[in-house]
C-alpha cells in the first residue's frame, strides 16, 4: 500500500513539471502589460521601463524561466504585485478557506443526496423518487450566486437566524490558532467552542450554497448506480439466502455501488474547489477562486503561477486518494497495480 | 410425510410483467408438486418460464411481476400470503436455490467465505466464535480443495466451476429441505458439470432433501431427476415419471423434445430440432395453446375452448387438444 502511494506520487513528478512550464508560459501570453498596469494610467514610459526592470520583465523568456525556477526551488512563489504580500503566505491562508467551504459544501451534499438517491433506487417511480428528481434539477438549475443570495436573504434579513453573511468569522472573534488553517478543526484544537459556533455559523450558507448545487449529480449517479447493483444476480442471491432487507441494501448492493459515487465526488471535489469563485464573492469568503481571479484581471503572474501550482498538487494528492479508497472498497482493484 | 401432502405445490398458477412495451404473460395456470427428498426436473426451451417460476416460489420476483392468480403452498406454508419477514426465514434455511450464472451470483467484493458467514448468521444460532470454523466446514463438504485458504478468496480469483461449489455450498449451508437449482451447469465445461451434478445429487441424497433441477438438457434431467416437468411457453404442457415421459410421451412437444435430445443409440443426424419458435408472451391474443402453431398434430379445435388437462395414469399429465396416443401393448 504504502509503496504504492510512494510510487504513485514519483509518477506525478513529469506532470508537476509539465504544469510548471505551461503556467509559466502561459501566464506571459496573457493578454495586458503588468508594468504598464502598475505604473498607473498616467506614467511616462521611462517610469513604464523602470518598473519592467524591476519586476525582471525587460530579460528574455528562458531567463525569466530560470530566475523562476530558481525561487521555485528555494520556496518562494514570488510577491503578488498588487498587495505586495508574498503568494506562499496569501495561498496558505486562502486554501484552507476553500478547502473548508468545499468540504462542508460535499458533506452536506452527501448526507442528503446519497441517502435520497439509495431510497429513489429503492422505490423507482413512486413520490419519492419523482421529489428527488424534482430537487435536483432545480439544485442545478439556480445559478450559486442566485442560491447564495436568495439563502443569505432568507436566513440573514428576514428571519435574522444567521450572522451577517461576511467572510469567515464574525469581527468580534478572533482566528483561531492555525494548525491546519480550518477554523473548524483549529478552534476544536484550541477547545474554543464559542469561535467554532461562530465560525460553523458563518459557513454554513456558503457551504449549503454549494451542497445544493452538488446534490443533483450526485444523487443521480447514486440512484443510476443503485438501480444497477439493485437489479444484479447477486443481490438475487442475496434475497434468496434470505439475509434481511438492510443487509442486502446495504451490505450487499450499496458498497458495489460505491465505486461510482466515489469517482463523481472526485471529479465534483476537483471541479468546485477552484472555481466556486461566485459563491466566495457572494458571501465575501477569503478563498483561493477570488484571489485568483483578481490577480488575473489585474496580469499578476506570480499568484496565478502559484494557484495553479497549487491546484495541480491538490489534484494529484486527491486522485491519489481516489484510488486508495478504490482499493479499499474494490478488491479487483489491484492495489499494487 | 404421506403421498397426499406434498412439500411443495404449485397450483394454478399465473403470472405477468408489466414492461413498457406490454404485458408479458409469463406464467399460465402452471401447477406442479415435489414430494419429500424427490428429484424434479423442470425442462423447456430458454424463454419458457423456468426461471421465474423458481423466482415466484421464493418470491423474488421484482417489482414489474404480478400474480395473477394461484397458489403455493411449502411444507404447509401459504407461501403467497405470507409476510415479507416469514419468507425471509423460509429463504436459505428451508428452500435454497443455486442460480444459472456463478459467477455473477456471488457478490464480487466481498470474500467467499463472508459470505457464507452472512447466511449461517441469518439462520442459524451458530456462535461468533464459532462461525469462521463453520463456513470452513460448508466449503470443504462440496470439496473445494484447501477451504481454509479459500475462505478468504473473491469470486474473481475463482474458476466458474470453484464458483459453482461456493454457490453450492451457501445455498446447502442450513441444509434446507427444497433446493432448486436453476440450471446449475450452464457455462461449466463438460467434465466440470458432471461433476457439479454430481456433488449435488450426492449431497441431495445424504440429506434426503427434495430437488428441482431446471434445466433445458433433457437428458440431463432424466439421468438425476425422478420425475420431469416439461415448460413450453409459460405452460406446463407435460409432466410425468421419467421412464414413463420417455416412454411413452403425450405431448408433440415432449415428443419433439426427446427426439431432438442426443443419447447413445440415436444418431446424431437423426437429431429432429423443433421448427418455431416461443410465441411472443407479450402478445394479448395468446392462443389457448401456445405450441399451436409449430404443432404437426394441431387441429381446428386447438385454438377454441380451454386447453384441457388429461390424466393418462397416476402422475402423468398432459395439457393437449389432442395428445399422441398409444395402442395398448
Ligand atoms: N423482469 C422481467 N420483466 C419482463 N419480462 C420478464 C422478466 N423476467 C422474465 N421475463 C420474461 O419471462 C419469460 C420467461 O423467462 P425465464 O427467464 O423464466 O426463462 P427461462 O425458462 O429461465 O429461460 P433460460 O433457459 O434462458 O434461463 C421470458 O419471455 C422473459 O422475457
Ligand atoms: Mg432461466
Amino acid at each position: 500500500m504504502l509503496k504504492m502511494i510512494l510510487r504513485r506520487l514519483a509518477g506525478a513528478i513529469p506532470n508537476i513539471v509539465g504544469v510548471v512550464i505551461v503556467t509559466f508560459l502561459l501566464t506571459r501570453a496573457l493578454p495586458g502589460d503588468p508594468a504598464a498596469y502598475f505604473a498607473g494610467p498616467s506614467a511616462t514610459t521611462e517610469a513604464i521601463e523602470q518598473i519592467r526592470a524591476q519586476l525582471g520583465l525587460d530579460k528574455s523568456l528562458p531567463h525569466q524561466f530560470v530566475l523562476y525556477l530558481k525561487e521555485l526551488a528555494s520556496g518562494d512563489l514570488g510577491n503578488s504585485l498588487s498587495t505586495g504580500q508574498p503568494v506562499l503566505a496569501e495561498i496558505r491562508t486562502r486554501l484552507p478557506a476553500s478547502l473548508e467551504l468545499t468540504l462542508c459544501g460535499l458533506v452536506l451534499a452527501c448526507v442528503t443526496a446519497i441517502p435520497l438517491g439509495v431510497l429513489a433506487a429503492t422505490r423507482p417511480g413512486s413520490w419519492i423518487d419523482h421529489l428527488c428528481r424534482m430537487l435536483a434539477t432545480a439544485g442545478v438549475s439556480l445559478p450559486t450566486f442566485f442560491t447564495g443570495l436568495l439563502l443569505a436573504y432568507v436566513c440573514y434579513f428576514l428571519l435574522g437566524i444567521s450572522p451577517s453573511p461576511v467572510g469567515r468569522l464574525d469581527v468580534s472573534f478572533p482566528a483561531p490558532a492555525t494548525v491546519t488553517g480550518l477554523y473548524l478543526v483549529d478552534s476544536l484544537i484550541a477547545r474554543d467552542m464559542e469561535t467554532f459556533r461562530a465560525a460553523a455559523a458563518q459557513l454554513i450558507l456558503p457551504a449549503a450554497t454549494l451542497g445544493l448545487f452538488v446534490m443533483a449529480p450526485l444523487m443521480r449517479m447514486t440512484r443510476a448506480s443503485m438501480l444497477g447493483v439493485l437489479s444484479s444476480d447477486f443481490i438475487r442471491t442475496a434475497r434468496a439466502s434470505g439475509l434481511s432487507g438492510t443487509k442486502v441494501l446495504y451490505t450487499y448492493a450499496f458498497r458495489n455501488a460505491l465505486l461510482p459515487i466515489v469517482t463523481t465526488l472526485g471529479m465534483v471535489f476537483s471541479f468546485l474547489l477552484g472555481s466556486n469563485v461566485l459563491v466566495e464573492k457572494v458571501f465575501a469568503w477569503p478563498g483561493i477562486g477570488s484571489y485568483v481571479i483578481e490577480a488575473l484581471v489585474s496580469s499578476d503572474y506570480a499568484p496565478v503561477q502559484g494557484f495553479v501550482l497549487t491546484m495541480a498538487l491538490v489534484y494529484v494528492m486527491l486522485n491519489l486518494a481516489i484510488d486508495v479508497m478504490y482499493g479499499v472498497i474494490d478488491p479487483r482493484v489491484g492495489i499494487e497495480g | 410425510m404421506n403421498a397426499e401432502a406434498p412439500l411443495l405445490s404449485v397450483k394454478d398458477y399465473s403470472l405477468e410483467f408489466r414492461t413498457r412495451s406490454g404485458t408479458v404473460h409469463a406464467l399460465e395456470d402452471v401447477s406442479i408438486e415435489v414430494a419429500r427428498g424427490e428429484t424434479v426436473g423442470i425442462v423447456g426451451e430458454s424463454g419458457s418460464g423456468k426461471s421465474v417460476l423458481s423466482f415466484g416460489i421464493l418470491r423474488i420476483l421484482d417489482a414489474a411481476a404480478d400474480v395473477r392468480a394461484g397458489a403455493i403452498s411449502f411444507a404447509g406454508m401459504d407461501m403467497l400470503a405470507a409476510k415479507e419477514s416469514a419468507l425471509q426465514q423460509v429463504r436459505g434455511r428451508e428452500i435454497a436455490m443455486i442460480f444459472q450464472n456463478p459467477r455473477t451470483a456471488l457478490n464480487p467484493i466481498r470474500k467467499i467465505g463472508r459470505q457464507i458467514e452472512d447466511v449461517l448468521r441469518t439462520h442459524t444460532s451458530t456462535l461468533q466464535a464459532d462461525l469462521k470454523k463453520k463456513a470452513i466446514e460448508c466449503l470443504a463438504q462440496v470439496r473445494i480443495t484447501d477451504p481454509e485458504r479459500r475462505y478468504s478468496a473473491y469470486p474473481f480469483e475463482l474458476s466458474g466451476g470453484q464458483c459453482q461449489r461456493v454457490m453450492i455450498a451457501l445455498a446447502l449451508a442450513c441444509n434446507p429441505s427444497l433446493l432448486i437449482a436453476d440450471e446449475p451447469t450452464t457455462g461449466l465445461d463438460v467434465t466440470t458439470q458432471a461433476a457439479i451434478m454430481e456433488l449435488v445429487s450426492e449431497l441431495a441424497r445424504e440429506r434426503s432433501m427434495a430437488t428441482i433441477l431446471i434445466t433445458h438438457d433433457l437428458a440431463l434431467a432424466s439421468e438425476y431427476c425422478d420425475r420431469i416437468v416439461v415448460m413450453h411457453a409459460g405452460h406446463v404442457v407435460e409432466s410425468a415419471p421419467t421412464a414413463r415421459l420417455f416412454e411413452r410421451p403425450r405431448h408433440p412437444y415432449t415428443a419433439r423434445l426427446i427426439a431432438s435430445t442426443p443419447s447413445p443409440e440415436v444418431e446424431i443426424d437423426s437429431l429432429a430440432s423443433i421448427p418455431g419458435n416461443l410465441p411472443d408472451l407479450r402478445r394479448n391474443d395468446l392462443p389457448k395453446c401456445r405450441f399451436h402453431a409449430r404443432c404437426d398434430r394441431a387441429v381446428a379445435q386447438c385454438t377454441v375452448g380451454p386447453l384441457p388437462e388429461a390424466t393418462f395414469e397416476p402422475g402423468h399429465r398432459v395439457r393437449c387438444f389432442n395428445p399422441l396416443a398409444y395402442t395398448a401393448p
